[in-house]
This record gives structure tokens, C-alpha cells and sequence, in this order.
């Protein structure tokens, strides 16, 4: 189990954090992620796994006006 | 075009702009008719900084406490602020307008991009009003070129938007370049007939060979100028420098703006891509989050119908590869257009024009609102909304309650006059905006006046039960609620219903942070949000900014080295801000006096708003904001509610659905009333809303006249501990 902005989400092995963010259904282009308080680039969202009981923070910015 | 008769004229001797200030405003009554010239006190330039800081209080010097929106001494203010016009950065032309609104009987600030904020302020003024009324059509020249104001007869047929403009451009240029230094603000007929006509401020793209129309469009400016008979206001100024607001330290201007430009060409199209399709980019977002309004907010997302409002599509409908920015130097160019769009119906039918947008707010009011997933009905619906002068967002709001109505059998066919006012139907839903706009008849005219006027008129006229209405009539403190969902943000409730003016999105959009990010846990950190954000973002409007590149492009580096709390603030470019105020002003500002800035023109616009409302400046939210009012919306989304009442302690097995929507919402309104106040209570203000004399002394604008308001309206027990 990791939690994502707080809640809790289902963890497998290998589990990446845009497999996360698939899971949770996070579209928005503009979003930030931190996993365990560390920031993880954008290009590498696909190839950072992400560990079990790690706390991910998927961060929208905002945009729009 | 035959020559217009002058009514009447005076000449001035135009400043020269010195720091991004002419330290001289231009007072025009219409009615009298009479001009003065004056001057802008360092006191001004230091409590209320420019822009609509400038615009509130001239307005407030202008009215007393009994002014209501259709009397002579209401004024339509307008100013650009230090730092509009400059070239350098992205996003510097916009104008802020300020007046009484038909609609909330306050003040409101609308702000729209174009010419005229950049044009009066090189043709001398930070700021214009214009107060009386005039008993003929007229149109308001300001000539920079020849220091002369003019107050003209207006010969014009056709006052209607796109129209007027594009006579007015060629009435005043001597060539087709000349187009380019003239600036039109107009409304149309709509804006006779409701209240919530817009301000539509122009420019000309030589590129296209078409005058552009962009919107001041929330509050009724519009409906304000036409009821003074101004057909239209123009300025000229063909003098344009590159260093026209004669700034201190163009080096830094120059080295701050070449960062963004490089930040936007490097990086927009993976991010907002706004150069592509401006702010319809956020149409399938919101469809997903379900914060896309679909039939007057009843649900957030219609999965079957979003394809057909995709961006993409928008994108294939935008010319691309033209330069669309609305003032010089703007790379985010998002002012996007329809180029040779056929019109189908109405008085312009069968003709080939340019449509400015629809924006993303627009797609949304004129489109899923109302039932219509068809970019076409809503390109027309948007060319009709700015020809005729009124703004699309209230009119997609007030046409989505109205279609609700209809619905729930609350007025019928009898009551419209025939039309069948069912969500999606576009036929009927574009005959009603025409005839709205004509003022045809009855029912017309009272749609016209937006939500709170309507949800009196039906009770009275057509017997139409008041507690339903006030349920689903998403306005705020008498104006319409722009574009997103905010059943499921509790901040947002904040963001929209704890406003100065109304539910708009220009304070705080704070959706993301709360509901999704849950950046926001308890109410001390809402009411924090509540505090810097509307302020934050209130500086951009007294300056002469626009909010779009401050937060829809970001640095690559953004979301790296700064935690998530702080990125969100876009730190990088919050210091441009800072930068290339000192360079423009000389002074030294620091990052956290932007929000001070802000503070002091704030807080004295909740003043004014107290003392418009006699003390009762009250703020209002329709359960409809707070979540599902029927079944239908629960339902659409059972099991997500659900869950939110077992977390609430409920336990929704064995309710019915109208049980556990009264639960939701009894639990709720204890939400919003503890929002409430925790948000006053940062903000400096009392259990009413009040800023306190205290918080009035610590920002420097305790004036006896602002304090005055402050003490009559305050009582003791109103006091937050």
C-alpha cells in the first residue's frame, strides 16, 4: 500500500509512478509529483518505481483564468 | 461614413508617462457635458498603486452611499495601471474597469485585454472616468495624437458590436496601417436590455484585416454605457515608442521578458499550449476532475458527449500559425480566432466572420451548461454574446438556470413564449438569446437582467416555486457563477462565494490545491489560501497585468526546486513580477509587498461594498454550489457520495436519496458557515464581513471617510475573538 496525496492506493511491484498516476486517473498535463518529499522529473515518471509505503504527492498546479 | 457632429470638445496638452505614471486622470461627464484633468497624488500612487486601485477610488469620490447603477453619478472607471503597455513582457495591455453593477448593486472590476488600456495611458491618463448621462447617441473620443477630447453625435445605425468597431477604426484612421493605433470600447444592443452587458475593448490585427474584440465581461459595464448612451468610446495614439511609459531600468525590463518569452516558446506546447488553443485547453481537464458545469452545474462530466468538445477539436477550428496576442510583445498569444465562420442564424446570418474564442470559461457557459456539446452552436453563440454586448459567461449561466427551470415545470412553453427551453436545444436556446437581445418581450427581458432578478420575476409572474430556484440559481451575490464545479471543494466555495464582487475566477481558483493535491486540511489553511491568492491576484489588476503567464507556463526547474506548497506559486515568476515593477517604477518592492499592495485596495473595495450595501454586503451560496440538490446528481455519482457521507459519520444504507442529500447539505452549510468565518477572521475582518479599524490602520487607509463606513456598520458582538 503507498498513499497518494493522502489516501490510500493499492501497490504491486514495479509500480511506477505513471502507473500512479493512471491509477488515479490524473490527467492534467501540469502536475508535479514528489514521492517520499523527493521531486521526480517529469521525463522520468515512467521509469521511477515507486516503493511500497511510499507517500506520493501528485501535485496540480493551477492554470486557467 | 458621413462626418459625425461634435457636441462638444476641449483641448489638453497630453503628459508624457514618467515611470509607468502620467500622475493625471481625464473626468468626462456625458451628460453636462463637461472635462476636467486631474491630478494623481503621491498618496493615491501609494495606497491604491493604479489600475483598478485607481478606478475604486475615484469611484468612491464619485458616488454616494444611495447611488444606484442607472443614475447620472454612477461612473464607468478605467485604467491600465504602471506597467500596462509596456512591450517587454508577456501579458501588459490589460484594462481594468470599475463601476456600480446592475447586477449586485456594488462595485465590480472586470478587466479586459486589447488597445485601450496601453492607448489612454500614452495619450496622457492613468485613469478615465466617465459620469452623467446623455440624452443623445454619442461617442467619446480621445485623440492622444492632437490632445483633444471629443464628445461626437454618433450617426451610427448599427451599434452592435463588431459593427461599430469596425466603422469606428475606419472613421478615425487615414490608412489601413493608422487601424492599428485606435482602440474602440463598445457594447451593443443586448446591453440595452440586460444586466449584464459587457465592455468590449478592441484592436485591430492587420494580419487579418479585421478589428478583434476582447471582453471586460462580468458586471454590467456594458449595460452602464448604454444606459449613459454612449454608442462607443475611442482613443488614438499613433506616437507608440518602445519605451513609452519612460521606465527607469529597460535593461532588466528587457532581460526578465527575453526569460519568458524563452520559457514560453521552450515549453508551452507540452504544458497549457495556449499559443495553440488558449484556455479551451482545459476542457477535457475539467471534464475529468468533474469539475465541467453540465446542465446548469447539475453534474460535472458528460464522458459521452466530451469528445465532441475535445480541445483538439477547438484546436482544428482556431486559425493557427497567426500571431494572437491581444497588446504588443505578448508570446503567449492566446486571444484565439474562428476565421470565416458562416453564420447560421439571427441578423447576421449567412455572413463570413471572424469569432474572437470561445475561451475555455465560454465553451463551457454557452455549451455544456446549457446541454450543447456542438463547437459550432457555441462559436455562434459566442459571436452573438459579443456583438450584442453581453457577457457569455452570465448569459450561459442565467440561459442554464432558466433551462433547469423549464425542466422541473417551474415556467413553460406559455410562460416562453413558445420556446421549448430544454438543456441541448439549440434552436430554441439561440432564438431566446436573440430575442433577449432585442428585448422582444416579456420573458425575454426579464432573462436578460441574470438570476437574481429572474428568480423574483418568475415567483411573482409565473408563480414558480422561490425555494427551488434559490436552490439551483448559481449566483452570488447577484452574479452569475463562471465556469467550474465547486460542489466538491470546500475552499472553493471560498474562492467563489467569499469574493469582493461576485463568483468569478479571477481571486482564487483553489479546486486543485484542495480537492485533489488535499493541500488544504483544515480551514486555517483554507482561509490562508483565501487570504493570499484574491490578494496575490489582485495586484495583477493594479498594475495592468494579465494573470495568464504568471501560472500557465512555469519554469522546467518549478516543480523541482521548490516543495509543492511554494510551487504552486510559480516562485520564479512572482520575483519577474517584482523585477520588472522596480524596473518600470524605480521603486524597490520585495516579493512580499505585492500582497500588502494588494491588501490595502482590497480591503477598501470590501469598504465600498459595505457601504453600497448599507452595511449588509452579505455573502450568499446556493446549495447547488455545496453539492447534489437531486437525486439525479447524486446518483450520477452514488457511490463517491456515499463514501463522503460515511465519512462524515452517516451511514447512507437505509436513506433514501433525498435523506442523504438533506444530511450532505445540513453538514455542509456548518462547513460553509466555519469557512466563513475562519476566512474573516485572516482577512482582518469581523463576523460580518467588516475589515475592522484595526486592520484599516495597519494598511494605512484608515481615511475618516473609510473608517466612518467601518464604525457605523460594526457592532461588538461582531468582534472575532
Amino acid at each position: 500500500m503507498i498513499t497518494v496525496n493522502g489516501e490510500p492506493l493499492d501497490w504491486h511491484p514495479g509500480m511506477t509512478v505513471q502507473d500512479v498516476l493512471d491509477a488515479k486517473r490524473y490527467t492534467f498535463r501540469m502536475i508535479g509529483v514528489w514521492v517520499n518529499d523527493k521531486p521526480v522529473p517529469r521525463v522520468e515518471f515512467g521509469s521511477t518505481v515507486v516503493t511500497d509505503g511510499a507517500v506520493v504527492q501528485a501535485i496540480h498546479m493551477v492554470s486557467g483564468g | 461614413m458621413d462626418k459625425m457632429k461634435v457636441l462638444a470638445e476641449w483641448s489638453y496638452t497630453p503628459t508624457k508617462i514618467d515611470k509607468g505614471y502620467t500622475r493625471k486622470t481625464l473626468y468626462v461627464n456625458v451628460g453636462e457635458p463637461s472635462m476636467a484633468i486631474k491630478d494623481v497624488s503621491q498618496d493615491m500612487i501609494d495606497k491604491f498603486t493604479g489600475g483598478r486601485g485607481f478606478d475604486l477610488k475615484l469611484l468612491w469620490d464619485a458616488v454616494k452611499d444611495t447611488t444606484k447603477w442607472n443614475d447620472p453619478e454612477n461612473e464607468i472607471v478605467l485604467s491600465g495601471g504602471p506597467l500596462c503597455g509596456i512591450t517587454q513582457y508577456p501579458g501588459t495591455g490589460k484594462c481594468y474597469a470599475a463601476f456600480i453593477s446592475p447586477l449586485s448593486g456594488q462595485t465590480y472590476d472586470s478587466n479586459s485585454g486589447g488597445y485601450w488600456g496601453p492607448l489612454t495611458k500614452f495619450a496622457g491618463f492613468d485613469a478615465i472616468e466617465i459620469q452623467g448621462k446623455s440624452d443623445k447617441e454619442i461617442i467619446v473620443y480621445i485623440n492622444g495624437d492632437e490632445g483633444k477630447i471629443q464628445i461626437l453625435e454618433s450617426n451610427l445605425a448599427d451599434i452592435n458590436a463588431y459593427s461599430i468597431t469596425e466603422n469606428l477604426h475606419e472613421y478615425f484612421a487615414t490608412s489601413e496601417a493608422d487601424k492599428r493605433n485606435i482602440s474602440v470600447v463598445s457594447a451593443g444592443k443586448g446591453a440595452e436590455t440586460s444586466y449584464f452587458g459587457c465592455m468590449n475593448m478592441s484592436f485591430y490585427d492587420p494580419r487579418r484585416k479585421v478589428t478583434r474584440l476582447k471582453q471586460a465581461g462580468l458586471g454590467g459595464g456594458g449595460s452602464i454605457m448604454r444606459d449613459k448612451k454612449i454608442a462607443a468610446m475611442v482613443v488614438k495614439y499613433s506616437k507608440m515608442t518602445g519605451n513609452e511609459n519612460n521606465v527607469v531600468d529597460l535593461d532588466t525590463l528587457q532581460k526578465v521578458g527575453v526569460k519568458l518569452h524563452k520559457e514560453i516558446h521552450d515549453l508551452d506546447d507540452s504544458q497549457c499550449k495556449m499559443r495553440k488553443i488558449g484556455t479551451a485547453h482545459l476542457n477535457e481537464i475539467m471534464d475529468e476532475y468533474h469539475l465541467l458545469p453540465v446542465n446548469n452545474y447539475k453534474f460535472g462530466q458528460n464522458s459521452a458527449e466530451i469528445a465532441k468538445i475535445h480541445s483538439s477539436e477547438y484546436e482544428k477550428l482556431f486559425t493557427q500559425g497567426l500571431p494572437d496576442g491581444c497588446w504588443y510583445g505578448c508570446s503567449m498569444a492566446c486571444a484565439k480566432a474562428v476565421d470565416g465562420f458562416t453564420i447560421q442564424t439571427g441578423p447576421s446570418k449567412g455572413q463570413k466572420v471572424t469569432v474572437d474564442g470561445p475561451e475555455y470559461e465560454t465553451v463551457a457557459s454557452l455549451g455544456s451548461n446549457v446541454g450543447v456539446f456542438d463547437p459550432l452552436w457555441t462559436i455562434e453563440a459566442n459571436f452573438y454574446a459579443d456583438h450584442y454586448g453581453v457577457d457569455t459567461i452570465s448569459l450561459g449561466t442565467t440561459m442554464a438556470f432558466v433551462c433547469e427551470c423549464f425542466e422541473l415545470g417551474l415556467i413553460n412553453k406559455t410562460d416562453t413564449n413558445g420556446l421549448e427551453l430544454r438543456f441541448g436545444n439549440k434552436k430554441d436556446i439561440m432564438e431566446l438569446i436573440h430575442r433577449m437581445a432585442v428585448g422582444t418581450d416579456e420573458f425575454a427581458i426579464i432573462v436578460a437582467k441574470g438570476i437574481r432578478y429572474i428568480k423574483k420575476a418568475f415567483a411573482e409572474k409565473y408563480k414558480a416555486d422561490a425555494k427551488t430556484m434559490e436552490a439551483i440559481g448559481m449566483e452570488g451575490q447577484g452574479v452569475e457563477t463562471s465556469e467550474y464545479v465547486p460542489k466538491e471543494s470546500i475552499a472553493q466555495w471560498g474562492g467563489y462565494y467569499l469574493t469582493l464582487k461576485g463568483p468569478q475566477h479571477d481571486e482564487a481558483w483553489l479546486i486543485f490545491m484542495d480537492m485533489v493535491n488535499k493541500q488544504l486540511p483544515t480551514f486555517e489553511d483554507k482561509a490562508e489560501a483565501l487570504h493570499y491568492f484574491p490578494n496575490f491576484r489582485t495586484w495583477f489588476s493594479l498594475v495592468g497585468l494579465c494573470k495568464l503567464p504568471w501560472n500557465d507556463v512555469e519554469p522546467a526547474n518549478n516543480r523541482i526546486v521548490n516543495e509543492p506548497k511554494e510551487a504552486a506559486k510559480v516562485p520564479e515568476h512572482v520575483q519577474n513580477y517584482v523585477d520588472i515593477f522596480n524596473a518600470v517604477t524605480g521603486k524597490t518592492i520585495k516579493k512580499e509587498d505585492l500582497v500588502t499592495m494588494s491588501e490595502k485596495v482590497y480591503n477598501f473595495q470590501r469598504v465600498f461594498q459595505v457601504r453600497m450595501k448599507h452595511g449588509e454586503a452579505f455573502h450568499n451560496i446556493p446549495l447547488r454550489a455545496l453539492g447534489p440538490v437531486f437525486a439525479d446528481e447524486w446518483d450520477a455519482r452514488k457511490d463517491y457520495y456515499d463514501g463522503k457521507l460515511k465519512e462524515i459519520g452517516v451511514e447512507p444504507a437505509g436513506l433514501s436519496t433525498d435523506e442523504k442529500i438533506r444530511k450532505m447539505q445540513e453538514y455542509r452549510l456548518g462547513m460553509w458557515e466555519g469557512l466563513k468565518l475562519a476566512v474573516y477572521k485572516r482577512r482582518g475582518w469581523n463576523k460580518k464581513g467588516i475589515p475592522t479599524v484595526e486592520t484599516l490602520k495597519r494598511l494605512g487607509i484608515d481615511y475618516p471617510e473609510v473608517v466612518a463606513v467601518v464604525e457605523k456598520y460594526s457592532k461588538p458582538e461582531d468582534v472575532i475573538e
